[in-house]
């Protein structure tokens, strides 16, 4: 594809490397002005995207795990390295804005994806900025048209005081003011503000260099934004028809492509039968798949999106198509009588397990696709967290027996909109464990519950088939050995 | 400011008449009324009512200073860089008798904008954004979002209950106020000396509050993120706006230089003078439980606490109690302190949770929030929202700023009878009996402390602009074939 046809093309640009000057990333620093001109192969397009996709959930990852700066710079150094470097520092750098303006077709489209890239590219760039040497950084001020220049000495010494109170009320007591400081209009540096990071004064904001990167990311950010609206526009007014066999579908895609494991293969090595799933469920299902489950052993029936949502996680967690028959037609018949049920249902559930029709083996669905699906009336899947009415989602929450203030928590990231951070406090608050990990897929919630059970009970939980009671107290009292006081 | 939410005043006790002239009440106030009743003796005037404020639109109401406001220097047409539209693409809002709340009205000028007023009487008026286009004709556009607004602040006694035993809730007094006057004073500093800003205005909210209308032109070009980084600087209170309890944390060994100027400039020395004195901190039982909670350790504050129970009264005649505990209390910490560092802060803490201005950020943080009209009445206390001198802010008195009834008797006073029609102006905006009373000083300083500057800024920036972009095209090559 020819992205010139985004405006903003100069001859010059981006694409062609300007001193050999390659960095700690491997490849120039960029804020994206110049799209490629260069038309790219089909193959690349995507696997450029995805690369870099993986980078960027590995940003957000790390990010929502609430790691520090430091961490976080050698997150992205790693990230990187893996799955954006090329061969030299020119591949690299086309790889970069290849894949950049990629994904800025994938998320232009709506709110949610484009709030998403802003986010995560802005993290990335915050951090590949930071590792630069303050030569390379000043140097790229300069090359991004940003007049920034350093405060002169006499106007520094005026301030003196007031920059080391600064400095020490951010980083405390020891710490020293540092030597170059930027001054800017403080509306260019809304964060640093925020935090009360710099010195204000008269409309100035004193930013020391080792907080330059707040500024150049919000420029970063600012243009950005823009572009992503500008591509929606294009987007919608000839991109995705002109493109609609080759691009668009591939474009559509990226953007709700799940990265992870895909489970499709069972997890646990015994399987699991029918007559255990009342008990799994309690102990171990993600809150969707306890309320799918709740819903068709009151309803006997489920529509055809909770039938997809559940049985595939049901097969996921190795529920054999036997038992899967089984356990539909338990409930189905309860309805429909045997007779309906065979003859319109099964066949969907041997579809699942690729005994029927293309007889492809269809995989679980991950948390992104169940959280972007869109329930209508009478539907019962979807991901609760994003899907039911804050009641619902808290007398639901308090029927999983969670305290007051796990609930709180949950109710919180729901409303910022972090749904999977959500479902994983809850499952930190029924397992009493932290999740490291995060959630990412209802049978990656299930793995790690089952994880944690049999590291407590050094058995199968289910052999009894009892339900595993779930203990509520944080891991930090149940693991600590009385210490011996001498 | 929620749609519809309009609070009912009592209705105003009406003037009474002499019943065997005048058996109509409904006559009371009318104006065009035929003049068959001119030796009436009117009794003074009380509290508030729709028909006392249509005599205050029509002859108080400040409408040209309003319009000379809002319109920024904008001005009919003298070039092109003079933005004719600018007024009217201003949302004004009214909230009229019965609950009934109108938006998105805009006005060409400040007859039209008179004229309006005046025929619909609200109790009262709100100012909203600028928007790209007339607020009024949006439904014609396929777009419309604002574009400008005035960066704002609300402050609201309310929010000080916790902190305060003379009053609660809508009432005020002179022990109280004093929280109101540090907040203009830290909140006023903070706007010019770090953010830049000159053209403020600080104005009364007709009860419990006091509201602020930054009006430079950066101030009202900030985007939504702007205006949060600005109240997140402004911000000391842990957790979410809407907790009720106020905590305070200051974080680190050092505090930014921002909240130590206000600290030792308005809050330790209003602290020390009047809060702690005249809320009785040190001495009545539940403030001084409340204070000690703020101690973070226990044992401490219980010790402190049976000190002072079995103590009784240490202070000298002169002296007053709460001051001399809290001396006491200094003491005890700074000495404890090198045992059980917690105790790190929490004084300062103390005085922060006490006199730190509490704001409504929400109000700051989006430009699409409505704030009340300077010099509108309000309907519960009857006062007019004056504009308040943030030098001079020691000396405002809430209690003592007019009312609309006792501007309406002085206005009777002067003219006698206020079934007269008002004097036809030479401008069908101009209020006409405004110098006889003493909103006039309101107004004045109005002008002088805020107005003036503004518009011949405004005017200077805009004459700025259009000699550059004159200059620009003169230095053009004039391009031909
Ligand atoms: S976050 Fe994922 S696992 Fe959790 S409830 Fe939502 S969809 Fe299910
Ligand atoms: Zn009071």
């Amino acid at each position: 594809m020819n992205f010139s046809n985004v405006p903003n093309k100069r001859k010059s640009g981006a694409a062609s490397p300007l001193h050999g000057d390659y960095t700690a990333s491997g490849a120039q620093l960029t804020m994206y002005q110049v799209p490629p001109i260069e038309d790219v192969a089909l193959e690349e397009f995507e696997q450029f995207a995805l690369d870099r996709l993986r980078v960027l959930k590995g940003v957000e990852e790390a990010r929502s795990r609430g790691r520090k700066p430091d961490e976080l710079e050698s997150v992205v150094n790693d990230l990187w390295r893996k799955h954006m470097r090329m061969g030299d520092a020119a591949e690299t750098t086309r790889k970069d804005i290849i894949s950049h303006y990629v994904l800025r077709l994938a998320y232009c489209r709506t709110e949610d994806l484009r709030k998403w890239l802003l986010s995560q590219e802005s993290a990335l760039f915050r951090y590949r900025f930071r590792m630069e040497s303050p030569d390379a950084q000043r140097r790229f001020l300069t090359e991004s048209g940003l007049p920034y220049n350093p405060v002169a000495n006499a106007e520094l010494e005026a301030h003196k005081d007031k920059l080391l109170q600064v400095a020490r009320s951010v980083a405390g007591a020891g710490a020293t003011a540092e030597s170059v400081y930027y001054k800017v209009p403080f509306e260019d540096v809304p964060e640093l503000v925020a935090g009360r990071k710099v010195l204000l004064s008269k409309g100035w904001a004193y930013v020391p260099r080792d907080q330059l990167a707040a500024l150049v990311v919000g420029h970063f950010r600012t243009r950005l934004s823009k572009s992503l609206t500008l591509t929606r526009s294009q987007w919608n007014a000839k991109i995705e028809a002109q493109e609609k066999d080759r691009l668009t579908p591939v474009v559509e895609a990226l953007s709700s492509r799940y990265l992870g494991p895909d489970y499709s293969t069972p997890s646990t090595k015994a399987g699991v039968r029918v007559a255990d799933v009342d008990a799994l469920a309690a102990a171990s299902f993600p809150l969707c798949m306890q309320h799918l489950l709740h819903k068709v052993r009151d309803d006997h029936h489920l529509k055809h999106g909770g039938r997809q949502q559940l049985g595939l996680f049901l097969k996921g967690i190795g529920l054999t198509l036997e038992d899967a028959l089984t356990f539909w037609r338990t409930e189905f018949a309860q309805k429909f009588g045997v007779d309906k049920f065979d003859k319109e249902y099964a066949y969907n559930v041997r579809h699942n397990y690729g005994k029927e029709g293309k007889r492809t083996d269809y995989t679980p669905y991950s948390c992104i696709k169940i959280i972007s699906s869109t329930p209508g009336v009478g539907d019962h899947h979807g991901c609760p967290y994003r899907h039911f009415s804050q009641d619902n989602l808290s007398a639901a929450l308090g029927r999983m027996r969670l305290n007051r203030k796990t609930i709180d928590d949950v109710m919180t990231k729901v409303k910022n909109h972090h749904y999977q951070l959500a479902c994983a406090a809850t499952f930190e608050g029924v397992h009493g464990a932290p999740c490291e990990s995060g959630i990412n897929h209802p049978n990656q919630y299930f793995d790690e519950s089952r994880k944690r059970a049999a590291s407590r009970e050094g058995d199968d939980p289910t052999a009894q088939g009892t339900p595993p009671v779930a203990e509520r107290q944080p891991a930090a009292e149940r693991a600590s050995p009385v210490t011996p006081v001498h | 400011m929620a749609p519809g939410a309009i609070e009912h005043g009592p209705s105003a006790k009406r003037t009474r008449h002499d019943p065997d002239i005048d058996s109509t009440p409904a006559a009371d106030m009318e104006v065009d009324e035929a003049p068959a009743k001119r030796d009436v003796v009117y009794e003074d005037f009380e509290g508030y009512s729709p028909q006392l404020m249509q005599q205050f639109y029509r002859r108080l109401f400040p409408f040209p200073e309003m319009v000379r406001w809002l319109s920024y220097g904008h001005k009919k047409n003298p070039h092109p860089m003079y933005d004719e539209n600018y007024l009217q693409r201003r949302e004004i809002s009214m909230t009229l008798d019965g609950d009934i709340f109108v938006r998105y009205q805009s006005f060409k000028n400040a007859d039209e904008m008179a004229k309006t007023i005046r025929a619909r009487n609200p109790l009262k008026i709100d100012i909203g954004a600028v928007f790209n286009v007339d607020p009024a004709k949006r439904n014609a556009y396929s777009s419309f979002g604002a574009v400008e607004r005035e960066l704002v602040f609300d402050v609201d006694m309310t929010d000080y209950d916790d902190v305060r035993t003379c009053c609660t809730g809508a009432d005020i007094c002179k022990d109280c106020w004093p929280l109101m006057t540090i907040a203009i004073k830290v909140v006023d500093h903070i706007l010019r000396e770090d953010l830049g800003y000159q053209h403020i205005l600080w104005v009364y909210s007709g009860r419990r509050g006091v509201h602020c209308w930054v009006c430079d032109e950066k101030a009202r070009k900030l985007t939504n993120e702007q205006r949060g980084a600005i109240t997140d600087y402004l911000k000391v209170y842990k957790g979410s706006e809407n907790n009720k309890e106020k905590k305070v944390s200051l974080q680190g060994s050092v505090l930014h230089p921002m909240l130590s100027r206000a600290y030792r400039e308005v809050l330790l020395p209003a602290f020390l003078d009047q809060v702690l004195p005249r809320q009785n901190l040190l001495v009545n039982e539940t403030q001084i439980d409340t204070l000690l909670a703020m101690i973070p350790d226990e044992e401490l504050a219980e010790e402190v606490k049976a000190k002072w129970r079995n103590g009784g009264r240490r202070a000298s005649a002169h002296e007053d109690e709460n001051l001399a505990r809290w001396k006491d209390l200094e003491k005890i910490v700074i000495r404890e302190k090198k045992r059980n560092i917690r105790l790190g802060h929490c004084l300062e803490e103390i005085v922060f949770a006490y006199t730190y201005p509490r704001l409504d950020l929400e109000v700051s943080k989006h430009m699409n929030h409505l704030l009340k009209a300077p010099f509108c009445v309000h309907p519960k206390t009857g006062k007019v929202c004056v504009p308040i001198d943030p030098a001079d802010c020691d000396n405002f008195d809430p209690m003592g700023v007019p009312t609309l009834a006792s501007l309406l008797n002085e206005v009777q006073r002067f003219r006698g009878d206020l079934r007269e029609p008002a004097e036809e102006a030479a401008e069908a905006a101009l209020p006409t009996d405004l110098d006889k009373t003493s909103l006039k000083e309101a107004v004045q300083l109005f002008r002088t402390t805020f107005l003036d500057d503004l518009e011949a800024d405004c005017k200077s920036d805009i004459e700025r602009a259009y000699r550059a972009k004159k200059d620009e095209l003169a230095s053009r090559p004039t391009t031909g074939w």
